[in-house]
């Protein structure tokens, strides 16, 4: 299989945040510090992984009609058991993610993969896709929190880089997450725009 | 029953904890549905209407499932009672109000995967709601829903008026106005009714 090509859409060409623009309630709300980022990212990449491969395998068996019905109760599945995993692994995690990881349900980047790409392939590449997928959002979940994380409360995973005093409480509030978002998306458009004119030349 | 409690429900999610603004829930239909001025209407009172009728259908599920020792089964139990409530709800508007469904038309089904829907479920069993404080809250943050993309596609009708940088085009600037409106709600915090 084409490994490459798909983590490649997973981080970059597709990823899922940047370029399709899903998940974006979590993106936005948990993102204040980097521990917060990589608990969720994992989670997501888990449940990602093993809802596609599980909808892949049932891809002959689930009616047409009733196909977004059966997807969301095996999500909610998965979500049920990563939930309970992390409340007796990792309480500190749990405890500050909160009612967002029950909410991984609805996060639409599952829904969408399952629906585009784990419903019309077999059970490797929906596998590797679920991987890349989850990595590509892990991975803008670490740079959006380290982000606000730096200049909310001026640590990088908890290690104090500038004295807190000096953090704009701002950053670590919903508005911080929404314009960096924002402007990461600026530059995940402007880095695409210069590659089709290198392309087009 | 103490209407100073359910009062500051209300106020607590119409602005305070604004679901979009605040807490970050539902945020997908919020940046879909609201390039327009009349179908952002629609999206906010359909999800009045879902999160009052969700938080009243799933107050007697959750009793039933502690009952049953089952409160593990939460998140599947209520994504399920959400998902057949939309399409009931769907099924009797064709039927009864031919009207009102034409003009919710596809944002309907989209409901379900809106996470402010299964938010205020969840945060109703969080803070332990009593029947009525969980319909209160629930119609309250659909308002507060409303309240928020009312204004924010009054915004964006006027943003395509204007000019951004290139690379800030479409997406990015509604980000932003959106950060912007955050910031303004967060000059609600700390609101309180006494």
């Amino acid at each position: 299989m084409n490994f490459g090509k798909q983590l490649k859409d997973g981080l970059l060409t597709q990823n899922p945040v940047l370029v399709q623009l899903l998940g974006m309630c979590s993106t936005l709300a948990i993102t204040t510090s980097i521990s917060n980022g990589l608990g969720m990212g994992v989670s997501v990449l888990i449940i990602l992984t093993c809802s596609n491969v599980v909808i892949s395998l049932l891809r002959k068996i689930i009616p047409d009609q009733i196909r977004i019905a059966a997807y969301i109760v095996v999500i909610a599945g998965f979500v049920t058991m990563v939930d309970l995993l992390l409340q007796a692994y990792f309480q500190d995690i749990a405890e500050s993610l909160g009612v967002f990881i029950p909410l991984i349900v609805v996060n639409c980047i599952i829904l969408a993969r399952a629906e585009s790409f784990a419903s019309k392939n077999k059970v490797l590449p929906a596998a590797l896709d679920g991987i890349c997928q989850g990595i590509g959002y892990t991975l803008v979940l670490l740079v959006m929190s380290a982000i606000r994380e730096l200049l909310g409360s001026g640590s990088l995973a908890g290690n104090q880089i500038f004295p807190a005093d000096y953090g704009a409480l701002m950053m670590a509030l919903p508005v911080g997450g929404f314009l960096t978002l924002g402007c990461l998306i600026a530059l995940m458009q402007w880095a695409q725009d210069k590659a089709a004119n290198k392309g087009g030349k | 029953m103490d209407i100073t409690k359910l009062l500051s429900i209300s106020l607590g999610a119409i602005l305070v904890n604004n679901f979009i603004l605040v807490q970050c829930l539902g945020i997908c239909p919020f940046m879909g549905v609201s390039k327009k001025m009349d179908t952002a209407m629609g999206m906010g009172f359909a999800v009045i209407f879902v999160m009052g009728l969700a938080s009243a259908l799933c107050y007697p599920v959750n009793v039933l499932l502690m009952k049953l020792d089952l409160e593990y089964m939460q998140t599947v139990a209520f994504i399920l009672v959400i998902a057949a409530l939309v399409q009931f709800v769907e099924m009797f508007l064709k039927k009864s109000m031919p009207s009102l469904y034409e003009a919710l038309g596809v944002y309907l089904p989209l409901i379900t995967t809106n996470c402010a829907v299964l938010g205020v479920v969840l945060l109703n069993v969080q803070e332990g709601y009593n029947f009525i404080e969980s319909v209160v809250y629930g119609i309250t943050g659909g308002v507060g829903f409303l309240l928020a993309i009312v204004l924010f596609a009054s915004i964006r009708e006027r943003l395509q008026f204007s000019e951004p940088p290139k690379a800030f085009q479409g997406f990015p600037i509604a980000l932003i106005t959106a950060g912007l409106m955050a910031l303004s709600f967060m000059g609600f915090s700390g609101l309180q009714v006494w």
